[in-house]
């Protein structure tokens, strides 16, 4: 990682806080189009913008955070995600990004598929069932695990699909699916040594 | 901010029914200064039953105009950012050439003789207006209701004069349940006796149509919750029936009140124009598609609606938008909550003028006009 390139990851930290926008920031091309899926209040699409002068757009479901979007200037669409990719033309954007999303929609094979039908490629972003402490929650206590990263009970968790690195990874394996990117953390920092176990975020850049 | 109404007479306009109609006088106000190289202005488009006074408040009357809230220093559109206008639209009756002008051949009102117009008409003429103030591309045309149909038609027919567009509360066509309403309305102008076919001026005017048709029309305009809200069953200066077919309830008298209101400011062939013009609109018309002509549009879009409307539905705009997103145009859309009904294009300022705010901004930033 060069110099500059740090010094800009160490400013999205500051300025998104959420690790996996750091990563994203960084991966994001400038000039680029790019659909952020479930984009909350388009905090990564305005720092995109302001960044690295993307053409930026973005799907959300709560009209509050949709509100704020647009008050801060990106064009955001009210809408389910699940419903609204189909909407749009293919390959009308170099990115399609999906952070943190995935794990709470109900279909979430048709997502992808139409994120990179829509998109030249998708990012991905997900928090991985496979950590440890996960895994140490669930083994200790017998019940429906509960960490940092999952902190809710399980009648009030917007999460409904739980997946591993291990499973994202087969399934990219069985829809044929090309990897140009593959980044695990655990908090701010890179993990490389058993992602799986060690790893609370993953975040891919695939291809269709 | 107080404001006058201006006036422009051009020769003439060629209109959608083949008709040209000469000469023809547009009434419009402005507000806020048109910058060096005049990218800074926008166009503000009346609904139905408003005029050209949008902001501030008015030299003759002293009245606020009907955006006010809208409109003005520091407001959803900022003039102290941007230059505004607004114009009374073509067949209007508030200074723009309409039924009750008088038809130069004869010497007297048009009447039922004036030509038939359609919003592309309106559009037409509004464009005459801003090429006459020598702006040749708009930062924005923004409007609710009749005034977004107006916006649409704006960003179809003339693309590269608009760099932002925002429809509020708005269709592309008006469905069944609209065609309805306006003929109601329509009918209740026309069945009154001191309509004469039209010819009332200098005469009894048809006050008792025109209110009814006023009447239906704010029933329209309201939802159950807001009238649930402002007048439930109370009853107006009594505590029970008056077995009388007087006023009894709080809402009869409202209704009464804003049809004879409505009676002193409007024009009963200005109405059956203007519905009709209303109902003619379709912004597919002559195309494969929806999407097929809003490809042509290259502005940027902001849409909104509100829950409660429930005369301009949320998926009347959603239409817009999805069409819109499948031709991968610039679109930014929120349903905002309201109880208000149609009205809340009017009444919901605060949340639409940080939505309007923002899009405005960034427009600006983006084609250089900040």
């Amino acid at each position: 990682m060069t110099e500059t390139a740090a010094r800009r990851r160490a400013l999205v930290h500051e300025v998104l806080g959420r690790s996996d926008y750091a990563i994203i920031g960084d991966i994001i091309a400038e000039n680029s189009k790019v659909l952020d899926a479930g984009c909350g209040e388009a905090e990564l699409l305005a720092w995109l913008v302001e960044n690295k002068n993307v053409d930026a757009r973005g799907i959300e479901l709560n009209p509050a955070k949709v509100q704020k979007a647009i008050a801060r200037g990106v064009s955001v669409y009210q809408g389910d995600l699940e419903r609204s990719l189909r909407d749009y033309p293919d390959k009308a954007f170099d990115y399609v990004i999906l952070s943190q999303t995935l794990q709470q929609t109900v279909r979430p094979l048709e997502v992808l598929r139409e994120m990179l039908r829509v998109g030249r490629c998708g990012v991905v972003a997900f928090p991985n069932f496979g950590h440890w402490r996960v895994r140490w929650s669930h083994l200790w206590s017998g019940r429906a695990p509960r960490t940092a990263l999952f902190p809710y009970e399980w009648y009030d968790s917007p999460n409904i699909h739980f997946l591993t690195i291990v499973d994202f990874e087969s399934l990219i394996e069985k829809q044929g699916w090309r990897v140009d990117k593959r980044i695990f953390l655990s908090g701010h920092r890179q993990v490389r040594v058993a992602p799986n176990l060690s790893a609370e975020i993953a975040i891919y850049q695939i291809r269709g | 901010m107080i404001v006058d109404t201006q006036s422009v007479r051009f020769p003439s306009i060629a209109l959608d029914s083949g008709v040209v109609l000469a000469p023809v006088d547009v009434a419009y106000q402005t507000y806020g200064s048109l910058n060096a190289d005049k990218s800074n202005a926008i166009l503000i488009l009346h609904a139905f039953s408003g005029d050209s006074h949008a902001a501030g408040i008015d030299r003759e009357t002293g009245k606020p105009g009907w955006w006010d809230n809208m409109i003005g220093p520091g407001k959803g559109f900022d003039t102290d950012r941007y230059f505004v206008l607004c114009s009374n639209v073509l067949s209007g009756c508030r200074g723009t050439t309409g039924p009750s002008s008088i038809n130069p051949a004869t010497g007297c009102p048009w009447a039922m003789s004036f030509p038939g117009v359609t919003i592309a008409d309106m559009v037409r003429l509004q464009k005459m207006l801003v090429d006459h103030l020598g702006i040749s591309r708009l930062l924005a045309v923004a409007g609710g209701s009749m005034g977004g149909m107006q916006v649409l038609e704006w960003a179809v027919s003339h693309p590269s004069s608009v760099a932002a567009a925002i429809p509020i509360a708005s269709t592309a066509r008006h469905s069944a349940m609209q065609i309805a309403f306006n003929e109601v309305g329509r009918q209740a102008v026309m069945s009154d006796p001191d309509w004469c076919g039209g010819n009332y001026y200098g005469k009894t005017l048809p006050r008792r149509g025109l209110a009814v048709a006023r009447m239906v029309g704010h029933i329209t305009y309201m939802s159950d919750e807001s009238m649930r809200e402002k007048f439930g069953r109370r009853f107006r200066g009594k505590d029970q029936p008056g077995f009388d077919f007087g006023v009894d309830f709080e809402v009869e008298s409202y209704l009464r009140y804003r049809g004879s209101q409505f009676v002193d400011r409007f024009d009963a062939n200005s109405y059956l124009y203007i519905t009709k013009a209303m109902d003619y609109f379709d912004l597919a018309a002559g195309y494969p598609s929806l999407a097929a002509s809003l490809e042509r549009a290259t502005a940027k879009f902001l849409v909104i609606s509100f829950t409660s409307d429930w005369l301009y539905p949320s998926y009347q705009s959603l239409e817009i938008v999805n069409a819109l997103r499948g031709r991968n145009r610039d679109v930014a859309y929120c349903e905002l909550p309201s109880n208000y009904g149609h009205d809340a294009f009017l009444v919901e300022v605060g949340e639409q003028t940080e939505i309007v705010r923002g899009f405005l901004a960034r427009v600006a930033r983006e084609v250089g006009a900040a």
